[in-house]
């Protein structure tokens, strides 16, 4: 009995032993996870310190909640912060009024029966998608800048008679971004619902047509209800990620002309903090963001479960 | 997608006998055709007109004559912009990330996304947990750069790998694709005598190799495309790469196309001495052009994967 016992203890003991041991091996992982993605997180006190850059934060004033009155408060950077943020909504806006197309790209590019053409269309425009956003600067640099093709070629028919600043100028810039945007993504947008597509049950198809519907019935009354569930979840990741607009695209098309107009929420706090040096402003402004976008995913997750049933988290 | 193909062609086969084809089904099948062939068009002419451009003559390039064929075709540009000692290091150091950096997150992947599915480890919802969460929160641009500054990560080649590894959405992507497959696989080997590790390196490591290519394509891109931690960290050109070189070049390229412009006598900019006939159009769209090759490569293999890729991240969401 007794020696029954103890080679239980034993085997326990294995167990925890070898239950710490599988933890002990990740350990390295979580430990560089630690490192870059909540070690940061302490570095939001710095915006609540004047922080002069070859100082250690212990040298520099506390200051409390300067920088966020600042920010509401001092009335140049209100208006400054107001147009950052005009920016924002219409370029996320923008994004979610254009969210349909790679749905529609996906339905249209189904009514295609011809496999090759269809296949190489699918091909081809996903290319872009897998290029940087400099890549894509490059490409409008040399089509669009005033020695670019669309300018030259314009110009030797005779179209136009001076070169059209399309980069360098502020007309249309919410336009163009969003066309470049669009130029990037569209193709690879619509692969997730080509997949979805696949999954429609064929039956349906085939009742249909017996009662009748042709084409834009069977799109309207199968393809699109059956299409929208993966619609609404990438919409409401979208709403979550309204904040977010991204560093590059924006960074690489920016110049002093078009400043006014392009500049979005990331890329005024890359240029506060690395390009003025505002470490406390900017982060204050990261801090923000971070906050107001977590509580974006949480109710957007919320809407997700109580209209579907579903959390998209 | 294959599945998808299939059905595809037994509803395109089975019915062409008898379906006949109304006016408003032409009209509705050129203009859709019409439409995606324009896109297409729109999609590829712009990487065509690079390529063309970096063949032909630099001089008529630079003029901007050569929009729909080569002409006086010659292949000088692309010995001559590796002669461009930036260009070189960038090259490697691109190379070196992408490799580096793609086994380190395969790897890292592969491995906490299976041991997560071992219900023996210590508390283990409660890392996972931990690990997930991080997709959902993001500290921010100076606080991220302060503690990479803080390790010596800025002007460092480390700051391109480590900061990566740790990728929680492949973590559940190789979480979801091993409980998808046969425990007994596992239990097989555990009654064999095999630990942990033997288990992972000789039973789920083969199994999970459609998976871990999907994540190797996606990190690979990723890395060779990635610009801004070259933006914020780095400020040493030999550590550039080959993205951040070329946004360089697009630039100067341009200031220097106005300087020439405004000081006719102007030619101190090393890039105007590279090679007499080079121009800073030709470099640019050289540069660029070497750097769209490596993608056109992995291409055609990846396109089997990123179906895959994406719909088992959508299951998860």
């Amino acid at each position: 009995m007794q020696h029954h016992s103890a080679s239980k203890g034993k085997a326990v003991k294995k167990n925890k032993w070898i239950s710490y041991k599988m933890f002990l091996l990740i350990l390295p992982f979580l430990i560089l996870l630690f490192i870059f993605s909540y070690l940061p997180l302490y570095g939001w006190t710095y915006a609540f310190f004047d922080y002069t850059p070859p100082l250690k934060l212990s040298q520099c004033p506390y200051v409390g909640w300067k920088w966020f009155k600042f920010l509401f408060l001092n009335k140049t950077q209100v208006m400054e912060f107001l147009k950052v943020m005009r920016n924002t909504f219409a370029m996320s806006g923008l994004g979610i009024l254009t969210s349909p197309l790679p749905m529609l790209f996906a339905i249209f590019l189904n009514e295609i029966h011809c496999r090759w053409l269809k296949k190489s269309v699918q091909t081809l425009t996903t290319l872009p998608n897998f290029i940087s956003w400099v890549l894509v600067y490059s490409v409008a640099f040399s089509l669009f800048s005033s020695s670019g093709m669309v300018n030259t070629v314009g110009q030797s028919m005779g179209l136009i008679s001076q070169p059209i600043h399309f980069l360098d100028s502020d007309n249309h810039t919410w336009l163009s971004m969003l066309l470049w945007g669009l130029w990037k993504g569209l193709g690879w947008g619509a692969i997730m619902y080509l997949a979805s597509l696949a999954g429609i049950d064929q039956e349906l198809y085939e009742a249909a047509k017996v009662d009748g519907a042709g084409r834009f019935g069977l799109i309207w009354h199968i393809t699109i209800p059956g299409l929208l569930p993966t619609y609404f979840v990438l919409l409401m990741l979208s709403v979550a990620g309204f904040l977010s607009n991204g560093l590059d695209q924006y960074y690489v098309f920016h110049n002093s002309f078009n400043m006014e107009h392009i500049q979005v929420l990331d890329l005024y706090v890359y240029n506060l903090g690395l390009g003025n040096g505002n470490y406390a402003l900017s982060t204050a402004l990261s801090m923000m963001k971070s906050v107001v976008s977590v509580v974006l995913l949480v109710t957007v997750n919320a809407i997700s479960k109580i209209t579907r049933g579903e959390s998209i988290v | 997608m294959a599945s998808f193909v299939k059905k595809k062609c037994a509803d395109v086969a089975s019915p062409k006998a008898k379906k006949r084809y109304t006016a408003g089904d032409v009209t509705f099948n050129i203009i859709n055709y019409t439409v995606f062939i324009i896109i297409t068009i729109l999609c590829v002419y712009p990487f065509y007109y690079l390529f063309i451009n970096t063949i032909s003559s630099n001089q008529l390039s630079a003029n901007g004559s050569i929009n729909w064929f080569p002409q006086q075709i010659q292949w000088s540009n692309y010995t001559a912009v590796f002669q461009l000692s930036g260009l070189r290091d960038s090259f490697i150091i691109s190379i070196l990330r992408t490799v580096i950096g793609t086994v380190c997150t395969v790897f890292a992947s592969a491995f906490l996304g299976f041991m997560f599915t071992q219900e023996k480890m210590w508390k283990r919802k409660f890392w996972y947990r931990f690990v997930i969460i991080t997709m959902y929160f993001n500290a921010g641009l100076i606080p991220c750069f302060i503690i990479n500054y803080n390790l010596g990560l800025t002007n460092n080649f480390w700051v391109y790998i480590l900061p990566a590894v740790v990728q929680p959405f492949n973590i559940i992507l190789v979480k979801t694709y091993i409980e998808s497959t046969p425990k007994s696989l596992q239990e097989a080997a555990a009654i064999d005598g095999a630990g942990v590790l033997k288990i992972f390196a000789k039973v789920v490591l083969p199994i999970s190799t459609p998976i871990l290519a999907t994540i190797a394509i996606f990190s690979a891109v990723g890395q060779w495309n990635s610009f801004q931690d070259t933006l914020i960290y780095v400020t040493d050109p030999h550590l550039y790469s080959l993205q951040y070189l070329l946004y360089n070049y697009i630039n100067q390229a341009n200031s220097l196309a106005m300087l020439i412009k405004s000081n006719p006598g102007l030619s101190g900019n090393s890039i105007a001495n590279l090679a007499s006939q080079q121009t800073p159009t030709s470099i640019r769209m050289t540069v660029s052009v070497i750097v769209i090759i490596p993608i056109l490569l992995v291409y055609p293999f990846f396109q089997r994967y990123f179906v895959k890729g994406i719909m088992i991240g959508a299951v998860k969401g």
